[in-house]
């Protein structure tokens, strides 16, 4: 950032009255946390959350495939990791109604400083570092999920990383809900079929129409198998002026994520739980405190854990976004209600999660 | 998402949640419409041919 722009930010902070607090809105920008997984290949089919934390992809309706890792990277100073894309079946026959998004999605209530529908409807400025195997052209959106508007810019990629700065118009028509739910999208459009793309694109500028919401110019990432796609530094912020990624430590970014989701995992030595109450011969229960309040109550599952060693063939919940009573059941059992029982590994690690992700 | 086995479970008398297979986990969803897997499996359960079933 240069002196000029570090001053006019510093002149819109003051007029704003924003000098302190976090100014990044956006959840795990440097890509450091991924509780779920550090790489998945074949993806393309299904929408869903893969590897980093708060990152969603959104596809479907295409034959391409691609591997999403979590990637320890050296040649980009003050980060050490990114997410990287890697187009493994390139789909170059693209029906009206394909997509590939790289999406992160938000609170209404973590918004309202943007103050979206009124007179005073502020600016953002999304900023990020990215990279490719060769030049490319994607486009970046703000999706506002209450009241169906988009706005969005394009950008371009090369094989080295560059640093892209996007403001985004005031938009003074339609409120974010101030609750819990998703109101908006921070959308990179990697791949688009006509049903996104057909209408006439206009760069940075708030409409309602499903085919404007690409741009005209737009790679597919899926045009070839030697197509990659590296994303990281991540940052939303209110006003005009993007300034420097805003660090945080690693226990902070994963205390936000868990918000979102939440895994405990058990090895050959750790339990989930030494004190599972049993309710019978095949049944016990046992309680999980969050300690970050999750969203809403969140989904439970399980993979490959045990109850006093034996397969579960079951698990179910009551609870709340402060804590979940976990009801575990396996197939047969030897012990009576009132014993205490372990929950552990089977044979393999074991993972338990909580999902309230958007 | 791919969602089977579907099914409301009781305790104490009581339905708490879904049990189901969600992307190959066994997986419980909680009676919390802000729940977005809550969501989805009552679209879900909206397609003909696919069923929540009654709890035991």
């Amino acid at each position: 950032m240069t002196k000029a722009a570090e001053l006019a930010k510093m002149g819109e902070v003051l007029t704003n009255s924003q000098i302190g607090g976090r100014r990044n809105i956006a959840y795990n920008g440097a890509m450091q946390i991924s509780q779920r997984s550090t790489s998945e290949t074949g993806l393309g089919a299904t929408t869903g959350y893969h590897t980093v934390d708060r990152f969603v992809l959104n596809m479907g309706n295409t034959a391409g495939r691609l591997t999403m890792s979590q990637e320890s990277i050296t040649d980009l100073s003050g980060f050490a990791k990114a997410v990287k894309l890697d187009c493994t079946t390139a789909d170059t026959s693209i029906a009206s109604n394909e997509r590939l998004l790289f999406v992160q999605r938000f609170e209404g209530q973590d918004l309202q400083q943007i103050k979206k529908g009124t007179s005073d409807a502020e600016k953002v400025t999304v900023s990020f570092y990215v990279k490719g195997n060769a030049n490319a052209t994607y486009t970046l959106e703000l999706a506002d999920e209450d009241n169906s508007r988009f706005v969005a810019q394009e950008f371009s990629v090369t094989s080295s990383w560059t640093r892209v700065v996007k403001t985004f118009v005031a938009d003074t028509t339609g409120k974010f809900d101030n609750d819990n739910a998703h109101s908006m999208s921070l959308n990179i459009w990697l791949h688009a079929g006509s049903d996104f793309t057909g209408g006439t694109f206009t760069s940075n500028t708030v409409h309602t129409t499903a085919n404007q919401r690409v741009g005209d110019n737009q790679t597919s990432f899926y045009d070839s198998t030697d197509r990659t796609f590296f994303i990281t530094g991540i940052q939303m912020e209110v006003g005009s002026v993007a300034t420097p990624f805003e660090n945080r430590s690693f226990g902070e970014e994963l205390a936000l994520c868990q918000r979102y989701f939440k895994r405990m995992t058990a090895g050959a030595n750790t339990r989930i739980t030494s004190t599972a109450r049993a309710d019978n011969t095949t049944r016990a229960r046992f309680t999980v405190h969050h300690n970050i309040k999750m969203r809403s109550t969140p989904t439970v599952e399980e993979v490959n854990l045990d109850l006093q060693g034996q397969d579960l063939s079951a698990i179910s919940t009551v609870g709340s976004s402060d804590l979940n009573d976990v009801i575990v059941t396996r197939s047969s059992g030897t012990h009576s209600g009132g014993d205490v029982l372990e929950v552990h590994q089977l044979s393999n690690t074991a993972t338990l999660d909580f999902n309230s992700e958007l | 998402m791919q969602i089977s086995n579907a099914k409301y479970y009781k305790d104490k008398d009581e339905i708490i949640c879904i049990t189901c297979t969600l992307n190959g986990k066994n997986s419980a969803i909680p009676l919390d419409p802000a729940n977005a897997d809550y969501q989805a499996i009552q679209e879900w359960a909206k397609i003909k041919g696919n069923k929540i079933e009654d709890a035991d």
